[in-house]
Parts: C-alpha cells; structure tokens; sequence
C-alpha cells in the first residue's frame, strides 16, 4: 500500500498533463493560440493511435537507436574506466589530461557529429563514436572521482598488511569507486540517447532521431511525437536498469570508506 | 583457551624484539618527537600513554616503517630499514578500517589473501580464531551489521593474520564506550597472556595500560620524550575489576597521571 502511496502523486501528475494537452488538442485551444493548422498539435490519443499504426516503421527505428546506444555506451564504459585508472595511477598523466577531459566536454555534440559524418560516413560508426564521447565524460570523472577519495588511512592499513599498488587498487580502490562509476554510468546512459539523436540528425537512413527528422518535414506530427515518446521511454527503463544493476552490485554502505 | 592466535613461525618471537633509539621527527616547522628510546623484549608488551596530539600515533607509523624517521635508529626483529619493518610490523590503526564489501571472516583473512592464499585456505585459517574471539556465527556478517566492539575484535583478527612477530596497536579501543572498553581490555588480556605477543600498545588511558602492559612509558606533550618507565609487577589480571581498584594500581595510577601532567609545557 505505502509503495503505491509513493508513485501516486508522479502518476496522477502525469495524467493530469495528459488529459489537459487532450483537451487543449481536442478543442483546438493550442493550435490557435500558435495561429497554425490545427492538424499540426496532435492529442495524446492521436500520438498513441500513430504508435499503433506505425509500430512495425517504429520498432524497426527503434531497434537502430538501441543498438547505437548500447554500443556508444558500452564502449564509452570500458574506455572511461581504463582512462581513470590510467589517469588514478599516474600524477603526471593525470595533470597533462585532465584540462582536455574538460575541454572535451565544452564542446557540443550537435557541432561534432556533422563533422564524424564527414569523415567516417553515414554507417553505424560515427553515431556509435559520438555516442561514447558524450559518455565518456560523466563515466571517466565520477571514476577518477571515487578512485581518489578513497580514506588513505585505508591505504596505509593496506600497506601494513603486505598490499602491492595492484593489490590496493583492485582490493580496496576498485570497489570504493564503485558507487561513483555507477553515478556516471547513469547520466552517461541518459545522454547517450540525446547523442544518438543528434548523430542522426547529422545524417542518417534509419533510427528514431531519424524519423523525427523526416516526419516532421512530412509535418506528420502525431508520428514526430510517438519517436520521441519511444526515445524517452528507452532512456528511463536503461536508466532503470542501470539503477538496478547498481543496487545489486553495490550492497554495502560505503561511507566509511571514502575521505568525506 | 591453549589455541594458539600466533601465524607466525616460531623463531619469529625469538628475534621479535623492537629497538629504538634516538629518536626525533618533525614535520616541517612542528616538532613531533624530541628525543625516545625505548626497547621492547621478546613477548613484552609494552604501553605508550601521552597527551593527545603528543606524537603518538607518529611514533607507531616510524616504527611501523610507514614513513622514514629523521633522527635516530629503529630495528624491528633485525629489520633496519623502513621497508624491513614494515614486514616485520603488524600495524592496527585507531579506526577498524574494515571493508564494508567484504565479510567479517573475509576482512580477517584479509593478509592471507594478499599473500596469495587462496579464499578458501584464508576463511578456513581466519575462521578458525573466530569461536574464541567471541564471533562464532558471524563469518558471513558485513561489518555495517557487527557491533563496535565485534568489530574492532574483526579489526585485531585481521591484525594477528598477518603473521608478523611484532603487533603495533594504535588506541585500539579509543572509539568503543566506557563498558565495551573494559570487556575488550579483559579480552585482550585473555589473548595476549598465553600467546606472548610482542606488543607496542598506543593508548591516551592511563588504566588501559597500566592493566595490559608489562611496561609503561608516559610520553610529555609535543615534542615528545619520555617522561617516565613504570614497570608492572602483574600485568593482565584475570579479574580485572578487582585488579584496577587496588590499592597498588591506584598508586601506579597516581604516578602515571603525575608524570603526564609534568610532561605538559
């Protein structure tokens, strides 16, 4: 009872907004206000009608963008744990890399991606590329973050006990900076579907960035909506499952082990 | 009780015997250590009690090799240098410092491991001490689910597993309340009379080491130097209730809380 109590208000807000933009919709409320064609602001039952219609065209989309997404992610992943490691171990790597990390980030992916077409085509490898560099950020710093946070009382007690630098890294560093790797991991996987979306943009035959592209030229809103309602609810059931793959791995309270 | 807690191999207590002498440190500006020599025997223990924030802790970690000293010479079962000591030294730290992702019998076995044991060998050994460091039926235990006093008992195992044939204890017990303290000071005793562990205890309790040391030195306040020998005659009463109420610990305690206050300037 109390867990329902908890996802009743987020619902009923939802429904609420819904039922106001099918109203608004329905009686032509938003469209003239805009002063535009009224077939322009589909309703909410419009947008699930065009989901049905139009589920074989979006499941066919929608499977390209996940695997981009997965992809870009995953590589994004192991690259970022590896450079923080990298970066961890090394104060002098750490000193030279760590302005460019951030330098990195100031650049926007919509500015890169036309560029990643240009040089390595309209295939699977520049979306998968933009994708892991969005993602690369957020995973690299929490890492880096949690690996140097670690108390360094805990490394001394290491130290005493016979612990090399490899045995202090994998036995204590590692799994303190755990909770910090998942941090980034889960903005890293909520971004990644705006990454995708604009590696599409760039240029593209198929994905649901795509079809937002062409349906709008095509001014078939109601199917503009129903690729972004898909590109939404993939990012919060891969965001879920991140979150769930965390509260499995990381089952212990790791307050003791970090500096504050 | 006639289990033995000692890892080590045997002749380890023979040569286990910490030699300091002239010893000062600082750090920068701050004079930590003005002048300690101290000598602890084979299967002596042996107490510190200083103010707070007299250098205690420092005079463990240069003894324990984790940093080099400035002045002065420091051997620890034969080992000289700083790398030497620190694989002759057991080191506990104030805090338990345990791993919260690991298991009670995990974290004590925690040397093994590093030392190339396998997971089942080092539970098997670490498991093996849990019954009578009173944690039998809590090997699978995190320690976020483990009493302040279990753990620091987790933190001592740990400590022993090490095997090394010189034990440094840093205010082992300065985080527990006044009762647990007592019980864990009693349980200690219990452990370290058959044992004959060499034993560098740290402590700011005057009754902690008067009732668990063989000796007794009082550090002055910073920069430390010793300010007073106190030798016990019968060290780690069984009852130690009725050993810390009588008359002649009552003296020692007097003449140990006297030579701190004259350590202070």
């Amino acid at each position: 009872m109390k867990r329902a109590g908890m996802y009743l208000a987020p619902v009923a807000v939802i429904l609420i907004l819904l039922g106001a933009w099918e109203l608004a919709a329905r009686w032509d409320l938003i469209s003239n206000a805009l002063n535009i064609e009224d077939f322009l602001v589909p309703a909410p039952s419009d947008i699930a009608t065009s989901l049905w219609r139009d589920r074989s065209l979006l499941a066919d989309d929608s499977w390209v963008t996940l695997r981009e997404v997965l992809l870009g992610f995953l590589c994004a992943l192991a690259a970022g744990l590896v450079f923080a490691v990298v970066l961890h171990l090394s104060d002098t790597l750490r000193r030279a890399f760590y302005p460019l990390l951030v330098a990195s980030q100031t650049i926007p992916p919509v500015a890169i991606a036309p560029i990643l077409i240009v040089w390595f085509g309209f295939g699977l490898g520049p979306k998968v590329l933009l994708i892991a560099l969005v993602c690369f950020f957020p995973v690299t710093v929490n890492t880096l973050d949690g690996l140097r946070s670690v108390d360094p009382q805990l490394v001394t007690m290491m130290r005493t006990l016979g612990a090399n630098r490899r045995q202090i890294l994998t036995r204590v560093e590692l799994p303190s900076a755990l909770p910090f790797f998942f941090s980034g991991t889960k903005i890293a996987i909520a971004v990644a579907v705006i990454g995708a979306v604009f590696a599409e943009w760039a240029g593209a035959g198929s994905g649901l960035g795509h079809q937002i592209l062409i349906a709008s030229s095509s001014l078939l809103t109601a199917r503009m909506f129903a690729a972004i309602t898909l590109l939404s609810m993939m990012a919060i059931v891969l965001f879920a499952l991140v979150a769930l793959i965390e509260r499995r791995v990381v089952t212990w309270d790791n307050r003791g082990v970090t500096r504050t | 009780m006639q289990t033995r807690l000692r890892e080590s191999s045997p002749d380890a207590v023979a040569g286990a015997t910490v030699a300091v002498s002239g010893l000062a440190h600082s750090f920068g500006e701050l004079e930590v250590i003005d002048e300690i020599d101290l000598e602890v025997a084979p299967g002596e223990v042996v107490a510190i009690v200083g103010p707070s924030g007299c250098g205690k802790t420092t005079l463990l970690e240069l003894i324990a090799g984790l940093r080099p000293p400035e002045e002065g010479t420091i051997s620890v079962a034969g080992g000289t240098e700083p790398t030497g000591r620190l694989d002759r030294c057991a080191y506990m730290p104030q805090r338990d410092l345990l791993l919260p992702w690991l298991s009670a019998v995990d974290n004590a076995g925690l040397a093994l491991r590093l030392a190339g044991t396998s997971r089942g060998d080092a539970r098997g050994r670490a498991g093996a001490h849990f019954e009578r460091l009173g944690l039998a039926g809590f090997e699978g235990t995190r320690p976020d689910q483990l009493s302040g006093g279990m753990r620091q008992r987790v933190a001592f195992l740990r400590t022993l597993m090490a095997g090394r044939p010189v034990l440094l204890l840093d205010e082992p017990f300065a985080s527990l309340d006044a009762i647990t303290r007592a019980e864990m000071q009693t349980w200690l005793a219990g452990v370290l009379g058959p044992d004959r562990h060499t034993v560098l205890l740290v402590t700011h309790d005057v009754e902690e080491a008067l009732y668990l040391a063989d000796r007794v030195l009082v550090l002055s306040s910073r920069p430390a130097r010793v300010a007073d020998r106190i030798d016990i005659e019968s060290p780690r009463a069984a009852d130690r209730a009725a050993a810390v109420t009588s008359p002649e610990f009552a003296g020692l305690k007097e003449r140990a809380l006297r030579s701190l206050m004259e350590g202070r300037r």
